[in-house]
Order: structure tokens, then sequence, then C-alpha cells
């Protein structure tokens, strides 16, 4: 029996003993926001809330990320310097992050690590020392639809150790080999408490109302999903902004700039959105998705068509809810698949 | 509220039905509590869906702008004020369209309902006369809707509509009640590094997401000057000096011609104040020019002309 125990009031020992290799963040309040914060003890932790506003997904992609420093001083007799940018101090625990967020990170492993040959360096460097506790959902909210997309409230996808809230302790199942270590000391769960587990479980399936159906999408040719005609209608609202892209936790495209000042320059890479004209505008003035219609259709093709093609099936949505929610327009990713996929 | 839906959805489904225009640009019910969704009818019997709340934050001019079918659209005082900035700005022909103005409630900040009840998932949110019955997992509150509005609509000087061809239900209170030139510049009166350390303050957790300007009425620029690449006058990251530079220059560009309709603040996923900028610049506009933008599609935005005698006060400093 894997499974262990531990009182929320008692997890100093746990916190410091993954503090000695990591560096600990978790979901706190802040006004109304739920955000990523450093945390030292256990009575830093929330307890209380849905799921922080902007995903994890910036601990291993930044918005804004320096991939090399250079210098190219024509006095100099060195020629152009390319630097490596200082590496990060120390590796990052995640403490509570949610499956869907964890779901997540597995999802963009797909992306960016693909071919393993030729991984993203600067996300494989990061994701090999992230460690990810997460923190099962007992109350999801009226925008989550984790249970459509290949996930689920207590999915262990992505994660190290998997933690359900009982209440006043917490059941820890470990998922990966090297959360073992941290938690070999603590009690072994007993019969009762897994089962409460399984049925705090049950009952989080059960709140989701939210559906997504995908079966014609997936069965559909590119072509005839590209041309359905209910594309023309669902975007009419759509502002282009590029809220959708930057919550979610598995949008991944970005734009690569060099920065120059003087001899001192760095090549630093940005979130991009799909949403922006710029995002595709060639150097000759060309727009391939210079409308609006195209650009919206090209998020949720990408994520519900290209990747799951590309990517053995895999979706480019863990059902998190965060674009329904933060959009300024109200639109509602589940009713723009269900639209879809009606033939 | 349920008499003016139904007065929404008639006039609509008449104006649909007689051909008058080929679509109705209106709100529809959100699909999670506290929202309204723009909404695009071009049927009778699309009509129906066509909603009214306290809920309808995103401003509608915007979408007016290259409709070249005649529209109507759904409009309350500041939506009006933009349309009218839009025909003056030759963005929009009056004639091509038709403005069902109705007086404005004053619109719900939902993050201000959400700070009132920490931790708590709302599931349904019901407006009953001046009050919000908000209900979630094991509680329901009830929240007087006045406590809970958008900052600017505490401040709006016109919540009738200041033209429009139907008036959906009567006119009502011309103002929010609050003083706009009381609030209008919270930092006026500090002195430069405080009132810097506030705008850093105010604008530093901004993700670019361009949200406000998308939102915005007044930003309809082809190309946007953050999106122009030969040259780049502003860098992509989210390092202070780009999230400011975009930031400073998008509320110059607004200058003279913001109605303070609240869109950019309702449309920012992360709940920055960016009135803060604005709210000061018409002020400024108010107090050198005299001049409040939206209420005459005939009046030119004071710095959209060169004047010899314009006030050069700031130059003489």
């Amino acid at each position: 029996m894997l499974e262990k125990i531990v009182f929320k009031d008692k997890l100093d020992g746990l916190l410091d003993k993954l503090g000695r290799e990591y560096g600990l963040f978790a979901p706190v309040k802040d006004g109304i926001h739920t955000v990523w914060t450093a945390v030292f003890k256990a009575g830093d932790l929330d307890w209380n809330f849905t799921n922080t506003d902007l995903s994890p997904k910036g601990f291993l992609f930044p918005q804004t990320e320096c991939m090399l420093v250079f210098e190219n001083d024509p006095g100099s007799t060195e020629g152009m310097i390319l630097k490596q940018p200082e590496p990060e101090d120390r590796p990052k625990a995640l403490f509570n992050i949610r499956p869907c967020d964890a779901k997540a990170f597995a999802v963009l492993d797909l992306v960016f690590e693909q071919d393993p040959e030729k991984p993203d360096v600067y996300w494989k460097e990061k994701r090999g020392k992230t460690l990810l506790l997460g923190l099962a959902c007992n109350n999801p909210c009226p925008a989550c639809f984790c249970t459509s997309v290949n996930c689920g409230p207590h999915h262990t996808d992505g994660l190290d150790i998997l933690m359900q809230d009982l209440g006043d302790r917490l059941l820890l199942t470990p998922v990966s080999p090297r959360a073992e270590g941290f938690i070999s000391d603590l009690d072994h769960a007993s019969e009762k408490d897994i089962k409460l587990a399984s049925e705090l479980e049950q009952k989080a399936v059960g709140m989701i109302k939210g559906r997504v159906n995908m079966e014609n999408i997936q069965a559909g040719s590119i072509i005839d999903v590209f041309e359905h005609s209910a594309w023309e209608r669902l975007h009419e609202s759509c502002i282009n902004c590029g809220t959708c892209t930057f919550y979610c936790p598995t949008c991944h495209c970005f734009d690569i700039q060099d920065e120059t000042s003087g001899v001192y320059g760095r090549r630093v890479r940005n979130w991009d959105t799909c949403m922006s004209p710029l995002f595709t505008l060639h150097a000759s003035g060309h727009n391939p998705r210079g409308g609006k219609l195209a650009r919206f259709r090209q998020r949720f093709m990408h994520k519900f068509k290209y990747m799951p093609f590309r990517l053995k099936g895999a979706l480019g949505c863990v059902g998190c809810g965060r674009c329904t929610q933060k959009c300024p327009v109200n639109i509602d990713v589940r009713h723009v698949v269900n639209k879809i996929n009606n033939n | 509220m349920q008499e003016l839906i139904k007065q929404i959805r008639d006039s609509a489904r008449q104006l649909l039905e007689e051909g008058k225009v080929h679509c109705v640009i209106g709100y529809r019910q959100g699909s999670i509590p506290m929202r309204a969704q723009p909404y695009f009818a071009y049927t009778p019997e699309e009509a129906d869906n066509l909603t009214w709340s306290c809920f309808c934050t995103h401003n509608l001019a915007k979408y007016l702008i290259g409709r070249k079918e005649p529209s109507a659209i759904v409009a309350q005082g500041c939506v009006t004020r933009n349309i009218a900035g839009l025909i003056q700005e030759n963005q929009v022909k009056r004639e091509n369209i038709f403005i069902l103005g109705l007086n404005s409630p004053g619109m719900i900040d939902h993050r201000r309902v959400q700070a009132r009840l920490p931790g708590k998932i709302i599931h349904e949110v019901l407006e009953v006369s001046d009050h919000l019955v908000i209900s979630g997992p094991g509680f329901e509150e009830k929240f007087l809707k006045r406590d809970v509005k958008r900052d600017n609509c505490y401040t709006c000087t016109n919540r009738n509509p200041v033209i429009y061809d139907q008036l959906i239900g009567e006119k009502g209170e011309e103002t929010g009640g609050g003083n706009i030139d009381k609030v209008a510049a919270p930092w006026e009166g500090l002195g430069s590094d405080e009132r810097w350390k506030r705008f850093q303050e105010t604008f530093k957790e901004c993700i670019r997401c361009y949200a406000c300007r998308d939102a915005c009425p007044l930003c309809y620029c082809r190309e946007c000057f953050v999106d122009e690449s030969r040259p780049q006058w502003c860098g992509k990251t989210v390092d202070e000096s780009d999230v400011y530079a975009f930031h400073i220059l998008r509320a110059f560009h607004c200058a003279g011609r913001c109605t303070d309709c609240g869109a950019c603040e309702s449309a920012c996923p992360v709940g920055i104040k960016m009135r803060r900028l604005t709210s000061k610049i018409e002020k400024d506009i108010r107090e050198m020019y005299g001049f409040t933008p939206g209420l005459d599609t005939e009046a030119i935005p004071p710095l959209s002309v060169y004047r010899p005698d314009d006030s050069e006060e700031f130059m003489r400093k």
C-alpha cells in the first residue's frame, strides 16, 4: 500500500524536507486573485481556492525568457560573444497544483519534447527539475469540464504526488519514483481514508456539469472541420485579444526577438498569441490568417484537431475553464466545441 | 428589467421582419454567472435571444466599425457617446445604423461581487430589482447593486442615450451620482516619485493580452503601434519599460475621445485600473479645452485639430 496520510497542521515536516532541495510555491489568495506565491510553512498554504488565475505554465515557460545574451563589439578582438543566461538558482516544487494544470504540463511535454533528440532545452531543463505535488479538486467551478478532455478532478497525469483533501488531513499517493523519498516516513493511510478519497473523487466528477463532445470533430477530416459553417457565427463577438491564449495552461506559441543596446544584446522569447494578426504576418506584407474568423478558428483547430492529429490523440485542452472565465466577451470553449461537433 | 428585455426583443424582431436592418447587435445571456455576451441577431427568431442586464459591460459600439449592411444596436448612454464619436471620426455612417437607446442601470463589477465572497464558488447570480441574489454550494447572499458597481458607473455623466432612433423603456437618472472631477485624477496631488510608484503598482501585473485595447471602441487603428514591426516601436516583453510604454501611449491616443465607458477595465483579466490614466487625461481635456467627447456627432475632438490659439500652458512652465 503506497498511500500515506498527513494532517494539514503537521505538514511542516514535509515542507521542510522539500524546502531543503526546492523553492516551494503554492496558490495563495491575493485579494480576489489566487496567485502562485513562495511558501515556507504549513500556515502559508491556502486550502480554500478553486485554481490560480494564471496557470503555472510560466514556471517552465516564462512569458518573457532570456535565451542568450550577446556582445558584438567591433573594436574587440573577441569577436561576437554568445553566452547562456545565468541558470535559475534552485529547482522549484509546485505544491497544491491542480490536476488539470499538471495534465497541461504532460501535454506540453509532448510538444516541447516531441523529438527526444531535439527537445526544447529551455522547457526540458526546468521541467526535469520541477516537482509537482497536486491537490485534487473537490469543488470544481462552473466553467470546468476536465472530465470531457482526458482529465479529471483527481487525475494524476504529470504529477509526482497526488494529494487528496480529506478535511483536516491529506491522503498522499506517490505517482513518480522521485516523490517517494519525501513521503516515505509518513504514516500509512487507512482503508477508510482511501475509501473516503475515492468517494470525494466520485462526488467531484458528478459536480462537473459542463461537457464537450468531440466525436464528429475527431472523426471528420481536417478540411471538413475547418470549413464548418458554424465558425462564422461563433467568431462574431471575439475581439481578438490574447486573454484566452495567455491564461490557457497549454497554449505555448512564442515569438523570438533580439533586443540590443549598443554592443550588448539579448535574445528573448515571449508568449505570442494566434489571436493577433502580427502572429502570422509575413515580411512581404501578406497575412495568411488576415481575418478574425481565421484567427479565432485556428485556436480551436489547433487544440481539438491539429494537436490530436500530430500528437497521438492528445488534446490541447485540459478543461480548466480559464479561457471561459477570463474572456472579455464570454466566449465559452464548451459552446464552441459542441457547435463545431454538430454536423 | 423584464419589460426592457421584452421591448428590446420586440423592436429587434420588428426591425428584422421589416428588413430595415440586416442585424441587431445586442447582448445575450452569458454562459457563466455575471456575464452577458455580445450577440448578433439576424432573424426575427434570433431576436428572442437578446437580453439586457446589469452585466452588459462590453461596449458594443466597436462592432459597428466596418459593417456594410444597415445594423441596429442596443446602446446605453456611454455606448451612444462612442457611436457619436465613431460617426464624427468617419468610422460609422449615421444613416447606416439604428440605435435602440436605453438608460443604463449602472453595470456590475463582477470582481467586486467575488471580493465580498472570498473563497466562495458562485454558481448563480440573479437580479432582483435593486439587489443581486448570489448563490453557490452552501451559501446565498444578497447585495445591493449600488454597492458593487463598476467605478466608472458611479461617476457616469450620461446614463441616458445621447443619440438614438428608438428609446427602449424610459429615460432615467442622468448621472451615476458621483463627481468625476473629484475622483478622475487620484494621483494629481502626489509628488512625482510617489506618482511613479502608484503608476508602477497599478500596471505591474499587466500580461499584455491587449484586451483593454481590443475592447476599446476608440482603438480601431488598422495596425496598432505595438503591432508595428517596421520599425518596432515597443518591445514585446513583460518587462516594466515595455508594459508602461504600451499603457502610456495607448492612453494618450485616446485623449479627448474617451467616454469613460469602462470597457477596458471590465475586459482586463488582471483587474488593472487603467482609468487612473485615461480619466486624468479626460479631466485635463475638460479643463483645458472645455470639451467632453461623444456628445455631438459634429464636434471635432480638440487633439484632432490644430488651432493657433490652443491652450499651451504646459509649454510655458
